[in-house]
């Protein structure tokens, strides 16, 4: 069975670490900004929104490429970008609803979440299980909602 | 079912692709005009500057690809359309047969009025072809005139630049991209590339190019005069469907006007892409959109609708497009030029080249404008697209425009 990143706002504490293993996994080196895991930080309610692909169904970004240069990895269900292939046009990361792809300047490629070919660093890394990595039964787009829903306590309010 | 497809770009191939997903034993046939397999242009700037080789180029990689979803890919270039017998003439070959028609002819460059433009010496640059001849027509110094500082003027200026141009850029409105980017925007972009070297004069149009030598003279009409061993025309580009001129399909502005189900006024003639009028989904207006998503976009749709004919209909596409100038980037949402009765939000960093725009409608992002961005761009379509309501995010937004993850984050808690 195919397991997804499940997240879960209520237990993130902010710690970071998810960036820096996503970082250090995928770059080699401790630098958040080259995260493709990214919390978000709402001061006024003090919560913290880790993000990231959700390898959503609809695929914004493969459909978009027109190289080819994206495509699904069929053990993983994870929406890969292949280097070698990729030119770096950059229509993915305009593509893309959930800005989750985005153009690193220094390769001159887009970079996205690949569930690290399926043992996600983040989810290892994650200390309170706000990031897990389970079996998949909701789609991306639901999963999304899920919890972006739980993102602003106080909108809900007004 | 006989599916045949006018036209081998993104949306040809997209919508073959998603005909045989549907069909697997419909007759599928791509008629495209060019020797190559289908191909990118979106990639030729990055064949330019030699990133890729032309495969790279090419939108699907492996050589056998479309033989194993059997779709026939044929070289040659339709010249008229017979609706009662149901077939495309091709020049120079036979007639094509179909009982569902797509035309995704894209577009082509306008040549400019300009006493002068037929000379060897100017190009376009459009296809391969003129890939080809512009790499081999630039060496270290050769002085090269670039009309236009659109879209396709700007993504190629660095492949120009880094072939040893010594370059003149030659742009009728007040600033660059003037169809794409607000005034603030534009005229950073060429202060960029001023001070990396390119001469940009900005309402400017060119008058004459005379032969002179080996090369030409280009005059432009603030009375200038410029040598050039090269000239590239990139003054925009116009829909490809004059091939049914005089046929009962209704054209608007040069395209395709097309329905919400992808048809234009001829039953089984449907259009996509650049060639297509089509709804715009901000506005619900119709026009051409000649970007990439939309050419997708529309294939999928045109696609579903030949396959059964009112299946899916089109809301309209999000206008968006992303731009790489010399290294600065460049992107633009929807309605970015605002609308009446709307706010809008700025934050401009001059002396870093940053730059962003939002627009609103009351309290939903209708557009936007950024320079200098790279991270989380895309949020901007789904703000868009999604007419979330910001509430009291609207103001955040308004007081920081960089804020807008945390909106998108906050605002989709409504759905």
């Amino acid at each position: 069975m195919q397991r997804s990143l499940t997240i879960d706002p209520e237990k993130c504490t902010g710690c970071l670490q998810c960036e820096m293993a996503c970082s250090f996994e995928n770059e080699g080196n401790f630098n958040p900004a080259k995260s493709r895991i990214k919390v978000f930080t709402f001061h006024e309610e003090g919560r913290f929104v880790p993000y990231t692909c959700t390898q959503c169904d609809e695929a914004w970004c493969m459909q978009a490429c027109p190289v080819d240069a994206i495509k699904m990895n069929f053990t993983t269900g994870a929406m890969e970008v292949n280097e070698q292939t990729c030119v770096g046009c950059k229509v993915c990361t305009i593509a893309c609803p959930f800005g989750t792809v985005n153009y690193n300047v220094d390769t001159g490629k887009v970079v996205k979440c690949d569930l690290c070919g399926g043992d996600p660093a983040c989810a290892t890394a994650c200390p309170t299980q706000a990031i897990t990595y389970v079996d998949a039964s909701a789609t991306g787009l639901d999963k999304m909602r899920a919890w972006a829903s739980k993102t602003d306590n106080a909108q809900a309010t007004t | 079912m006989k599916h045949l497809i006018i036209g081998a770009g993104p949306a040809g191939v997209v919508a073959a692709e998603t005909l045989r997903k549907l069909d697997e034993n419909a007759s599928i046939t791509i008629l495209g005009d060019e020797p190559e397999p289908p191909y990118s242009r979106m990639a030729i700037p990055y064949l330019l500057i030699d990133n890729i080789d032309e495969q790279g180029t090419y939108l699907r990689k492996d050589q056998d690809y479309f033989k194993r979803q059997n779709i026939d890919v044929v070289v040659g270039r339709a010249e008229s359309l017979d609706p009662v017998n149901k077939t495309v003439k091709v020049a120079e070959g036979d007639s094509l047969p179909y009982d569902k028609l797509l035309v995704a002819t894209g577009s082509r460059p306008i040549k400019p009025p300009v006493p002068g433009i037929d000379h060897e010496k100017v190009t376009s640059c459009w296809t391969l072809e003129d890939a080809r001849k512009i790499t081999s027509g630039i060496q270290q110094g050769t002085p090269v005139v670039l009309i236009g500082a659109g879209f396709i003027g700007c993504i190629i200026l660095e492949a120009l630049v880094s072939a040893g141009a010594d370059l003149t850029v030659v742009e009728m409105g007040n600033r660059m991209v003037p169809r794409m980017l607000d005034e603030k925007c534009g005229s950073m972009l060429e202060a960029w590339c001023q001070n990396k070297g390119v001469n940009v004069m900005t309402s400017t149009t060119v008058t004459a190019i005379e032969p002179k030598g080996d090369g030409v003279l280009v005059k432009t009409s603030d009375g200038n005069e410029v040598e050039a061993e090269l000239v590239i025309s990139a003054a925009g580009v116009k829909p490809n469907a004059d091939f049914l001129e005089g046929s009962d399909v209704k054209l608007v502005d040069g395209g395709i006007e097309i329905d919400e189900f992808m048809q234009s006024s001829m039953d089984g003639v449907y259009a996509a892409g650049d060639v297509a009028y089509g709804r715009d989904f901000s506005t619900g207006e119709f026009g051409i959109q000649a970007i990439q998503p939309t050419a997708v976009d529309h294939a999928r749709l045109a696609a579903n609708n030949m396959h059964k004919h009112g299946s899916i209909r089109h809301r309209g596409s999000v206008l968006m497009n992303v731009l790489d100038t010399m290294g600065l980037i460049s992107a633009s949402y929807g309605q970015w030029e605002g609308v009446e009765g709307g706010d809008s939000a700025e934050l401009l960093d001059e002396n870093n080249f940053r730059y962003i725009q939002l627009q609103f409608d009351q309290d939903r992002l209708v557009g936007a404008n950024t320079l200098g961005m790279t991270q989380h761009v895309g949020v901007l379509r789904g703000l868009i697209q999604g007419k979330f309501h910001l509430g009291h995010w609207k103001q955040k937004l308004m007081n920081n425009p960089l804020l807008l993850m945390e909106a998108y984050l906050a605002a989709t808690q409504a759905s």
